[in-house]
């Protein structure tokens, strides 16, 4: 009974003294009257896209990790970051409570969300709580269209992303019918929708529509269907947890058409899900390729020695966090109500492109580049200025 | 023609897979009147236990003619375990509570499993080696690749295999007495927590196998691929009676023909009014107006009341 009193005892004072020292390192380190600015981010860090969330959160770590080293004044005070990360499961609803506990965590800022899905209905909440968000990936045309003040975007959208493989596809690869699958997300449709604006106008015809779901790992029933069209090419709308697999099924259903995709499914996980049926397949990404930015080889030499292979989004998470510090250095401030106007006049040389937003909110300028899998790797094949396709 | 042939050959292949997961939720159901809805999960490892023993294998240099038996049996005798100890830990001591604490505990076991395996095999996607040149045949128009006939073929095996178990065998005869009524078997000298064991057991080897087969078929392994499988499979197994064996082959079969041909055809069928992004619904309005004419099922509800 007693050495049993004396264990609990004993481990209660160890789980103190632990306690106590986790709290005393922290205190310390902040006891010099630094200023503690939180940061939140969130993206699914479950469920099918769990990878690129992750992905997401590895990029916006490694910015405020840098900045912590680097040591950042605002305002005449010392600043150490906190990065809140948060799992919204890629899921709208989750997405709304997410929001909701950053706002009551008394975030500064979020970086977020990753889907347009998620983005949309969290932005309300950031406006409401006076939160600056600025979105590394979502791309629909919705999410800066609300009027919201507080939303931002480092990427081009889909009506710009859309229009450039639409044409693309029916100009530069000749498509005549073309078959268009989507995911039935915010992002998946308007991308598709796009697309099929820009392919039309070019001249191809949409041969079949159909539709899958950002869960679903079995496309031949739809792609059979596909099939009795007779497309030359197949454009998806998604994300590469879906697009691998129907790049592959295809394939294996000898349907005998060019694969084409946006930025959802342009990263190394699309062509190991695919194997050997990637090559050959288009997609875009937003941005000029990395190693040709200023800083983005650099900055892709130290996130992998980190984290291992970028998977998509992470550079565009960490220009995000980066723009949103040089806005607070440059009001002298991190309180969102003061910093917010410099956010939306800043120009910051990020690693993906020079970050300056319009009215909106959205990335003024830009370029979108389109890719193609050669020889197993994801090479570019032509940018384009996504200026011409703004006015869309 | 040949696009209704390929949708057919489409639908058995995915039904036959949906068959084999939904015998693991029949069979304990049957035995226990419990739904494990850990069973998906269970897949999930198999096919994870799979693809990392194959993986390392391959990259020791064994011929993969070795790697694949081996690795395959490995994952049988995990799964086999992890069923084992599912049943020991999260159902056995809940065995005479009310029957919504072993549902929930179901659910709980599910979760942890899901994220055990994100924890150890992370986040990734995870790719199916290609080991054997798969090819290709095409006859009426429709194609088949060597892996989706092996799948067929061995499910069709595995099923016909489980009913001689239960119906021609000591152990068989165990598991339906203990179906009708268990005490009543207990005095008749069955060991019933053994029975119960084997049955959880037999069912996660099927569960490894399918697990293989779907890695496979589609390439890949992902911790959360057997979320949406299992309420498949369970889908299937209360379309053909749960608790019916027979009934859960016929489900399994019977879903994956509905999903095909639905996603195939309803877009043209309706003048385009519905598309294939009703594929789900489909399924699912089929199974609530089996659900609302036949409310136990095609074939009719318990293992003992058919055996």
């Amino acid at each position: 009974m007693i050495s049993h009193f004396a264990r609990s005892l004993s481990l209660a004072a160890a789980t103190l003294m632990l306690l106590g020292c986790g709290k005393s390192a922290t205190t310390e380190q902040n006891a010099s009257a630094d200023l503690v600015v939180r940061i939140g981010a969130s993206a699914p860090l479950t469920g099918p896209q769990a990878h690129l969330g992750k992905d997401n959160e590895n990029g916006a770590r490694m910015a405020t990790d840098e900045a912590n080293a680097r040591g950042i004044d605002i305002g005449g005070r010392k600043v150490h970051f906190e990065l809140i990360s948060e799992d919204d499961q890629a899921d709208p609803k989750s997405a709304t409570i997410v929001a909701q506990k950053l706002a009551d965590d008394k975030v500064s800022g979020v970086i977020g969300h990753m889907n347009s899905g998620t983005s949309i209905p969290a932005e309300k909440i950031y406006s409401d709580n006076g939160i600056p968000q600025i979105s590394p990936s979502a791309t629909a045309v919705a999410y800066t269209a609300q009027g919201f003040k507080t939303a931002f975007r480092v990427m081009a959208n889909d009506a710009q992303q859309g229009h450039v493989l639409g044409e693309y596809a029916a100009k530069n690869l000749g498509a005549k019918n073309i078959a268009v699958i989507d995911d039935r997300t915010a992002y998946g449709q308007g991308l598709a929708d796009e697309f099929i604006k820009a392919a039309q106008a070019n001249g191809a015809q949409i041969v079949a529509r159909e539709y899958t779901n950002d869960k679903a790992m079995d496309f031949t029933a739809v792609l059979t269907a596909v099939k009795s069209k007779k497309p030359d090419l197949l454009f998806y709308g998604g994300m590469d947890a879906q697009g691998g697999p129907m790049a592959k099924q295809l394939k294996a259903l000898q349907l005998d058409a060019k694969f084409m995709t946006g930025d959802g499914s342009k990263t190394p996980e699309f062509i190991k899900l695919a194997g050997a049926a990637a090559e050959g397949a288009y997609a875009s990404l937003p941005g000029v390729p990395l190693d040709k930015m200023p800083g983005g080889k650099a900055f892709s030499g130290r996130f992998v020695a980190k984290y291992g292979p970028i998977q998509l989004y992470a550079p565009y998470c960490y220009d995000a966090v980066n723009v949103m510090i040089a806005a607070m250095q440059k009001a002298g401030s991190a309180d969102p109500e003061k910093y917010l106007a410099a956010l939306a006049n800043i120009s910051y040389d990020g690693v993906t492109a020079r970050i300056q937003f319009d009215a909106k909110g959205d990335l003024k300028g830009g370029a979108i580049t389109v890719y193609q899998v050669q020889h197993g790797t994801w090479q570019p094949l032509y940018t384009m200025a996504a200026n011409s396709a703004a006015a869309h | 023609m040949e696009i209704l042939l390929q949708q057919i050959i489409n639908g058995l292949v995915q039904g036959s897979i949906y068959a084999l997961v939904a015998l693991g939720y029949t069979m304990v159901y049957g035995i226990l009147g419990l739904i494990n809805f850990a069973h998906g999960e269970v897949v999930m490892v198999g096919a994870m236990l799979v693809l990392s023993s194959l993986t390392a294998m391959l990259g020791w240099g064994i011929p993969p003619v070795l790697a694949l038996p081996v690795s395959v049996m490995l994952a049988i005798t995990g799964c086999m375990a992890l069923g084992y100890g599912i049943e020991r830990i999260a159902y056995r001591p809940l065995r005479h509570a009310p029957r919504l604490a072993p549902l929930i505990t179901a659910i709980g076991v599910s979760i942890v499993l899901q994220n055990l395996a994100m924890m150890i095999w992370g986040r990734d996607y995870h790719s199916f080696p290609q080991l054997f040149a798969n090819t290709t045949h095409s006859f009426g128009g429709a194609v088949i690749n060597d892996i989706q006939i092996i799948i067929f073929i061995m499910a069709v095996a595995i099923m016909a295999g489980l009913m001689v178990v239960v119906h021609h065998t000591r152990l068989g005869r165990a598991m339906r007495a203990i179906a009708e009524n268990q005490h009543a078997a207990q005095l008749m000298g069955v060991d019933v927590n053994r029975v119960i064991s084997i049955t959880f057991m037999l069912g996660s080897a099927m569960a490894a196998v399918a697990g293989l087969m779907v890695s496979a078929n589609y390439g890949l392994a992902h911790y959360y691929m057997g979320f949406l499988l299992g309420l498949k499979a369970f889908t299937a197994a209360v379309l053909g009676g749960i608790g019916n064996l027979r009934g859960a082959m016929l489900g399994g079969l019977l879903l994956g023909l509905i999903e095909s041909l639905g996603a195939g055809y309803i877009g043209d069928l309706s003048g385009g009014f519905f598309g294939s992004n009703y594929q789900d619904v489909f399924a699912f309005l089929v199974l609530i107006a089996v659900l609302v004419f036949r409310p136990s099922g095609l074939l009719g509800e318990r293992l003992a009341e058919r055996a």
